[in-house]
């Protein structure tokens, strides 16, 4: 058979028809469709029962209901509860994403031992047992000669793990416990030297109708952020007023109904000047100031001494004129603050830059303060509240034998409590300084903290741990203490355990959270308490008479007592109607009056305390301001982001692994910068390369680095990219409470 | 069992900017409900699959004039005109769909060969292209929710308006013997979470819903209103300059009009 053209074209042509007709080329799509999608190693979530339980979030101070969706065993989301005090539904992007951190890659697994050298990464696998034993044996041989030596550096104030920290330490016989403080420290000593009350702070800022914040990170993570910014909407829902004072353009400051861009350093200065005018014009509330407060006239000491008060300390030296050159702004701001404030229903003035992790000037709260009185707003509906600490813990002093009682005697190793720094209680800042200089510390234990990464002075504070020869890591975490640990025994993360969450920062009302076990642990981890109880037990001695609970477990329902039940049924107790003392009960001092100023630290030059914030670095080598930018999608505290908020980082503050800086385009045009490019940055305590992100948002002359980035230990998704600020900034003691107060620190820019 | 036709649905959002933060909780809250997978650099955003992304707006002023704004973007469901969305109307697979019954735009992965047409044709970029397999961490895939289905390299992904929440109260709805569900009983996990109650979520056809009065706010708007897109997300603000970024205006167009009034 010959085929021929047109027989050739047919069969062409018929045999597409043909193909086209039958279902073979879209079966085959389908399937090719369906093979490509049905790959063994695609996982297929088992499917199972939906249960909820109830807890509460540990990764900050914030104090968040959670509600734990799971499917069977498994958590498969966490979401805010609904209609908790706190954060009434809400929750933040770290909660949201906190079962990556439960079942992440940066679990320790087990407890382990360093084989290698410090931070090589090579570890022994070793049993609970052995690894007690071995911390006991440990520490019962450096409580032979010094048990001072042993230091420890916590997270948490209140509630029954620190107190067993505080317990384990005082049997031991070391006063060198360290927890980080935060802004809750400076307020807690503003309210004692300004109020005469040993509390805490509440904010009832839910009913305030205009808030004078001083750089606070309302938006950023001030206590719970969801709390804060469903205060934020109740405001711009009810008319309520923001006002931000903070030199660069954060998210609180562009979304407040007012931007006050100032000199970085001079927020006391401002708010002296706005505290000039009110008291100027008569403005300020007469019945409370007349009657309620002292230190606001002159007045003459039992020594006999004139002493000047806060009224006419304020009127010659804060006049808007000095103010505005100081701060840069101008007179008729300073004047429309004032009024505003005065003029307002229920104001109220914060302190406490970003996002509370450095405590700050005391001389910043304190002038901060002074604003709130002189409108009355202490205790009030819409003000400042005082809140007693909570006391449900009754364990009574340990017994200390000699050698606890030697130890504790000892002054503490970061000058804490000595007369100088008489109301603080630890100053993790000066820690590194303080073993760089000599201090003797022969094991070191950290408990949810993260001090390699979190504290401030980059290789002052690697000396400092290279120098510490035993260091145990508690932490669930492999972060960068516990990589250059010696021991790790790991905590269950706080979906696997059971623990008291206390008064959370800023809140007006007391509460108690419970976090519970949501899950069985995952690891071989156990409890922190339990490690403690256990240790002491193997020690033996006092300090295993100090604790005498079978378990932590044990210890925590006979600490709660009655308590329990509702926490163990609801996840939290709260006293939803607590009301502060009125003002003729409010403050403790010997006057009962609210102290403007008083003779223990109005003596000296008063000028010279309420002055701009001294900042390290000479400005002729360094020229600009290098401050944190703090953003809600970069946890800057001992735990890391998830790889979940880690997407959330935008392209113009992390690239690959690139780190960028915001920088005024004016500022970049006199240093030859240009944007995307990469330059130099340099400050006295280090330096870093950067790439440049031009920004209008932010005043000429700073340089704005996000914080929480630049980890070394970690997971791929999150280890070594970027520049950890921490590493380009050094602690700067506040005169009064000795508690870092650097805001930000000088810097050189440089093109690369 | 006699099934009864259910109330035409249109499901929407209004987000207002207002109040919106930027915080990225909504972002997570996606990620973590619909099985968002993750890898080791996501800085390069056109791979980065983020549903639900938060775009931070300038007005472009100088310092200290300088103004920001969060504007979350979810998908916009459009109905386009009787439900042609941009999508729907280029996907040669079908695997994208305008549901009449509740106005919402599917995604069926397993229809889906990844000719990415539909994301040519989407002016919002919601949608996101699987260039590689999710891989998750040994031990992550724990958290995986059995409700909604792990993608794999080549296919479309995109926001669905959790449209599993609606299967699932649809389905409590029906079994307890109602027909319908309330306005509670389906929210998106975005909304959900939202800390600052910056999105609401429910039928804009439905009286009874919070957005149907919201979306009627003064000066609502929708983005890229002008393409005829007729998106189901409507965004509020106080600040002109935010409402003006939501569409493309020619120069000095606002002025034109209010001069002309013939």
């Amino acid at each position: 058979m010959k085929i021929g053209r047109r027989c050739f074209l047919s069969f062409l042509i018929g045999g597409a028809a043909g193909t086209a007709l039958t279902p073979l080329p879209w079966k085959l799509t389908d399937d090719l469709s369906i093979w490509t999608q049905t790959w063994p190693w695609t996982p297929v979530p088992p499917d199972g029962e939906i249960n909820y339980v109830n807890s509460t979030c540990m990764l900050c101070s914030g104090g968040c209901g959670i509600t734990v969706r799971k499917i069977d065993d498994r958590a498969v989301k966490i979401e805010g509860m609904k209609d908790h005090p706190v954060n009434n539904g809400g929750l933040c992007i770290m909660g949201l994403s906190g079962l990556q951190l439960l079942y992440g890659p940066r679990r320790v697994k087990e407890p382990m031992k360093r084989v290698g050298e410090r931070g090589e990464g090579r570890w022994e696998k070793i049993s609970w047992d052995a690894a007690i034993a071995e911390l006991a044996q440990k520490l019962n041989t450096v409580r032979g000669s010094s048990p001072e030596s042993v230091a420890c550096i916590t997270d948490e104030s209140f509630g029954t793990v620190p107190h067993l920290f505080k317990r384990f330490m005082a049997a031991y016989g070391s006063p060198n416990l360290m927890i980080t403080p935060t802004i809750q420290d400076s307020y807690e000593q503003t309210l004692k030297l300004m109020q005469g009350v040993d509390g805490i702070p509440g904010f009832d800022l839910e009913n305030s109708k205009f808030v004078l914040s001083f750089g606070c990170g309302i938006l950023e993570g001030w206590g719970s952020s969801s709390r804060m910014f469903q205060a934020h909407s109740r405001w711009t829902e009810t008319g309520g007023k923001l006002v931000q004072v903070e030199p660069r353009l954060s998210v609180t400051a562009a979304k407040a109904d007012k931007w006050v861009s100032l000199n970085p350093g001079t927020e006391a200065v401002l708010a002296l000047g706005i505290a000039q005018v009110i008291i100027k014009d008569g403005l300020y509330n007469k019945d409370f100031v007349e009657k309620h407060c002292a230190g606001f006239e002159d007045w003459e000491g039992e020594d006999g001494k004139k002493y000047q008060g806060f009224k006419n300390f304020v009127l010659e030296a804060f006049t808007p004129d000095t103010v505005a050159r100081l701060t840069g702004v101008s007179a008729n701001m300073i004047q429309d603050l004032a009024t505003n404030f005065v003029g307002a229903e229920k104001p109220i003035a914060l302190a406490g830059r970003g996002k509370g992790y450095t405590p700050g000037s005391l001389h910043e709260f304190m002038a901060v303060h002074a604003l709130n009185a002189l409108v009355g707003n202490i205790n009030q509906e819409g003000g400042v509240w005082t809140l007693d600490r909570p006391d449900y813990i009754g364990w009574g002093e340990p017994a200390q034998d000699p050698v606890a009682q030697k130890g504790n005697g000892t002054p503490r190793i970061d000058g804490a409590g000595t007369e100088r720094y008489a109301n603080t209680r630890s100053m993790v800042n000066t820690f590194a300084e303080a073993v760089n200089n000599g201090a003797a510390v022969e094991v070191l234990l950290v408990s949810g903290e993260n001090p390699c990464y979190t504290l401030r002075g980059g290789e002052a504070v690697k000396k400092a741990f290279e120098k510490i020869p035993y260091i145990v890591s508690f932490s669930p975490y492999m972060d960068e203490t516990a990589a250059g640990a010696d021991l790790i025994l790991p905590n269950h993360t706080y979906l696997e355990r059971y623990q008291d969450v206390p008064a959370p920062f800023g809140l007006p009302i007391p509460i108690i959270g419970m976090t519970r076990p949501v899950v069985k642990p995952q690891c071989d981890s156990k409890h922190v308490g339990d490690t403690l109880i256990l240790t002491a037990k193997k020690m033996g001695g006092s300090v295993r008479d100090a604790f005498g609970w079978e378990n932590y477990e044990a210890c925590l329902k006979e600490t709660l007592g009655d308590l329990w039940g509702t926490l163990e049924s609801d996840g939290f107790l709260v006293n939803a109607d607590y009301t502060p003392p009125a003002w003729d009960m409010a403050f403790g001092d010997e006057s009962k009056k609210f102290q403007f100023f008083n003779e223990s630290y109005a003596h000296g030059n008063n000028k010279d305390i309420f002055s701009q914030l001294r900042i390290e670095g000479d400005p002729g080598a360094f020229p600009l301001i290098l401050v944190p930018a703090e953003s809600m999608r970069i946890a800057s505290g001992p735990v890391a982001d998830t790889p979940f908020v880690m997407k959330t980082i935008p392209d113009n503050v992390l690239k690959d692994k690139e780190i960028f800086v915001e920088v005024n385009p004016a500022t970049a045009a006199a240093y030859g910068l240009r944007d995307g490019k990469s330059a130099a940055l340099s400050t006295p305590a280090g330096r870093a390369r950067v790439r440049v992100n031009l920004c209008e948002g932010i005043r000429p002359g700073m340089v704005a680095m996000a914080t929480g980035l630049g980890r070394s230990a970690n997971s791929r998704y999150i280890a070594n990219k970027g520049v950890n600020f921490n590493d380009l900034i050094r602690p700067v003691p506040d005169p009064i409470s000795g508690l870092d107060s650097a805001w930000g620190i000088r810097a050189k820019l440089e093109r690369a | 069992m006699k099934s009864t036709n259910t109330q035409t649905k249109k499901y929407g959002m209004v987000i207002d900017l207002d109040k919106c933060t930027g915080c990225g909780a909504c972002m997570v809250a996606c990620m973590a409900e619909n099985n968002v997978p993750f890898k080791e650099n996501e800085s390069n955003k056109q791979d980065s699959i983020t549903w639900l992304r938060v775009y931070k707006m300038d007005n472009g002023k100088p310092y200290p004039e300088n103004d920001i704004c969060y504007l979350p973007r979810p998908c916009m469901h459009c109905e386009g005109h009787a439900g042609h969305s941009p999508c729907v109307s280029v996907c040669p697979a079908t695997a994208t769909d305008y549901s009449t019954e509740t106005g919402i735009v599917s995604q069926i992965y397993t229809r889906c060969f990844g000719c990415r047409y539909c994301m040519a044709a989407c002016p919002y970029h919601v949608r996101y292209f699987n260039w590689w397999d999710p891989v998750w961490p040994e031990g992550m895939e724990k958290m995986l929710s059995p409700n909604v289905s792990v993608r794999t390299r080549g296919v479309v992904e995109k926001c669905s308006f959790c449209f599993h929440r609606y299967q699932l109260a649809m389905e409590k709805a029906h079994y307890e013997g109602r027909e319908e569900i309330e306005e509670e009983e389906y929210q998106t996990a975005c909304c959900q979470a939202c800390p600052a109650d910056a999105i609401t979520f429910g039928d804009l056809y439905n009286p009874k819903h919070k957005v149907f009065e919201l979306k009627q706010t003064p000066g609502a708007f929708r983005l890229l209103e002008r393409l005829g897109t007729n998106p189901k997300v409507f965004y509020l603000t106080s600040r002109d300059w935010v409402r003006k970024q939501g569409d493309n205006y020619l120069k000095n167009e606002g002025q034109v009009i209010a001069k002309g009034g013939h």
